[in-house]
């Protein structure tokens, strides 16, 4: 008799989704002393104390036992206030779920649209979990690639080109991780144009919204016209208030998908921890001021960062959104593969490759200026160092 | 542009570089550099220091609080007593109070006699003075803004999406 193995009887679709190579470069690095990364997408800020406070107090006064399904009740009124206040969006607590993390958030969307032959549509680069989700609901995600040229923005004539009959979705994955990119109001509106009059349901991932550098702030497709009824939001506290370990997210939809979404929620999950929601309370009734803060570090780390690597001579272009830059690093004949395991090799410096991202970011790494202006300073030395032994 | 945003890049870590600043905000270095000048020239920056965890090295120190009473001076109110107290080097802050006493002084000295004489023999016998308190500190938590017993450090993982 054959020995029983258990890993033949995996679903296939999941056995063969990515991460292939670059596990093995973050396995590499998390087994390396001393390194010093730039790599990782979550903000260098703790909780801010008040927030945290409110957790412990929650815990204080034994709230200990699962919330409703959809989350608090006050959390979501909350949410609903706080969407209307930063964003102009008008929903009520009936639009809210709760989840945990903007990730569940993500997963819960696609797997209650997609049937089975379904097309998503996917640009690239962006956060790695679109595709595999959508293809483990059933769905053959269709990527799309976003270009330098066009500041890593979608346009509606790649998107008319990536629409068919089967297209079920599109993913909005903007203010973008890797490349900082975002979207305005008027780019915006080219895309709903291009939706308008057909059944697409659009993902807008909008979990680094608050963490925009322009003069107008961040602007969600479901406050252009028509596009409300077809869109579920994905936000979260994970970047806004630097809570992600508190794994705190939720989607904004209208009130049929949202019962749709809840009850996968319900049968998935129960619901979102108890003592996160106590503290998101907290975070979103007093604390657009850390918001204010915190964004004020990340910009004059941003502006330090693309200073730095455009003198490295490396081009990078200055990103209007979320805490990544995306320089470009062909000009040293290397791929973004072989640059970022050299350079953890060599320097120790943790980047991560662009092509982790999608096709389209190769010839880029994405760099998180989460950290330090000390800490950034070090990083480039070792950059300096890596890029000058690399001349003949 | 607004000195004050640079002042508090300042206040945070002085050893910003005109240069840094400039990048970080945006702007020239000759644009930073001259408000800078400027405000060393009109007494809004005053001086730069750096943080120190004294506990963790070899040098004696201790650290008392001062509360003093005093009687104001007739026309001077509370400046000409203050500067009687600031002059010394011992004195390392001076501040008028608000409520149940008038004078906060923070005094250093190389152990608690020393401190203790040095208010007994210079302080206490002032013709202004009223009453004294003295209260040494026993661990500095947090000072301007800096945690002194955790260093701050960073745990997250090195790679993640
Ligand atoms: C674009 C994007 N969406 C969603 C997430 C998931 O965030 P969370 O599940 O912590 O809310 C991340 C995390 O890095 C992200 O970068």
């Amino acid at each position: 008799m054959k020995p029983f193995d258990p890993k033949a009887q995996l679903n296939d679709v999941l056995t063969s989704l990515p991460p292939s190579g670059i596990r093995k470069l973050f396995d590499i690095a998390a087994g390396m002393d001393g390194v010093i990364s730039l790599g990782i997408g979550e903000p260098d800020f703790i909780t801010p104390w008040h927030i945290r406070n409110a957790g412990i107090h929650s815990l204080e006064k034994g709230r200990t036992q699962y919330t409703a399904n959809a989350g608090l009740k006050e959390l979501r009124a909350e949410t609903a206030r706080y969407l209307r206040r930063r964003f102009g969006l008008e929903y009520g607590p009936e639009n809210i779920l709760i989840t945990v993390g903007g990730s569940e958030a993500i997963d819960l969307t696609m797997r209650a649209f997609i049937r089975p032959g379904d097309e998503v549509i996917v640009p690239q680069p962006s956060f790695v979990c679109y595709g595999p989700l959508a293809a483990l609901a059933g769905a053959r995600p269709v990527y799309v690639e976003l270009k330098p040229e066009d500041g890593f923005k979608l346009t509606p004539d790649a998107l008319k080109a990536a629409l068919t009959p089967r297209t079920k979705l599109l993913v909005l994955p903007f203010p973008n991780n890797p490349t900082g990119s975002i979207m305005t109001a008027a780019e915006l509106e080219a895309i709903a144009e291009v939706l308008r009059g057909t059944d697409v349901m659009v993902l807008s991932d909008e979990i680094y919204g608050e963490l925009t550098y322009t003069e107008a702030r961040h602007v969600s497709i479901a406050s252009l016209p028509g596009m409300k009824e077809r869109t579920v939001i994905v936000g979260g506290f994970s970047k806004a208030y630097a809570m992600t370990g508190w794994r705190l997210g939720y989607a904004v939809s209208p009130v049929e998908v949202n019962a749709a979404l809840t009850k996968l929620h319900q049968y998935a999950i129960m619901c979102a921890p108890t003592t996160s929601q106590y503290a998101a309370l907290e975070a979103l009734s007093a604390g657009d001021n850390d918001i204010e803060e915190m964004k004020r570090e990340y910009n004059y780390r941003r502006r330090f960062i693309v200073k730095g690597f455009n003198d490295l001579g490396l081009n990078c272009v200055m990103p209007d959104g979320a805490f990544y830059c995306f320089p470009d690093i062909s000009s040293t004949g290397l791929c973004s593969d072989e640059f970022c395991r050299r350079l953890l090799e060599e320097q120790k410096i943790a980047l991560v490759p662009g092509n982790a991202f999608g096709r389209s970011g190769e010839g880029h790494v994405r760099v998180s200026y989460a950290y330090s202006i000390e800490h950034i300073k070090l990083a480039l030395a070792g950059i300096q160092k890596f890029l000058d032994s690399l001349i003949p | 542009m607004n000195d004050i945003e640079i002042l508090e890049l300042l206040d945070k870590d002085s050893a910003l570089t005109a240069a840094d600043i400039a990048v970080m905000l945006g702007k020239s270095e000759d644009e930073v550099k001259a408000i800078i000048d400027r405000c060393k020239a009109e007494g809004i920056i005053v001086g730069n220091k750096v943080m120190i965890n004294w506990r963790k090295t070899d040098r004696e120190l201790v650290t008392a609080l001062i509360e003093l009473k005093v009687t104001p001076q007739f026309g001077r109110g509370f400046d000409q007593i203050a500067e009687r107290f600031y002059q010394y080097d011992q004195v390392k802050s001076v501040y008028l109070m608000s409520g149940t006493y008038d004078l906060a002084l923070q005094i250093e000295g190389k152990n608690l006699n020393e401190v203790a004489l040095f208010v007994a023999e210079k302080l206490a016998p002032m013709e202004a003075v009223v009453s004294t308190a003295t209260h040494f500190v026993l661990k500095k938590y947090k000072e301007d803004g800096i945690m002194f017993e955790e260093a701050e450090k960073d745990d997250r993982q090195v790679m993640l999406f």
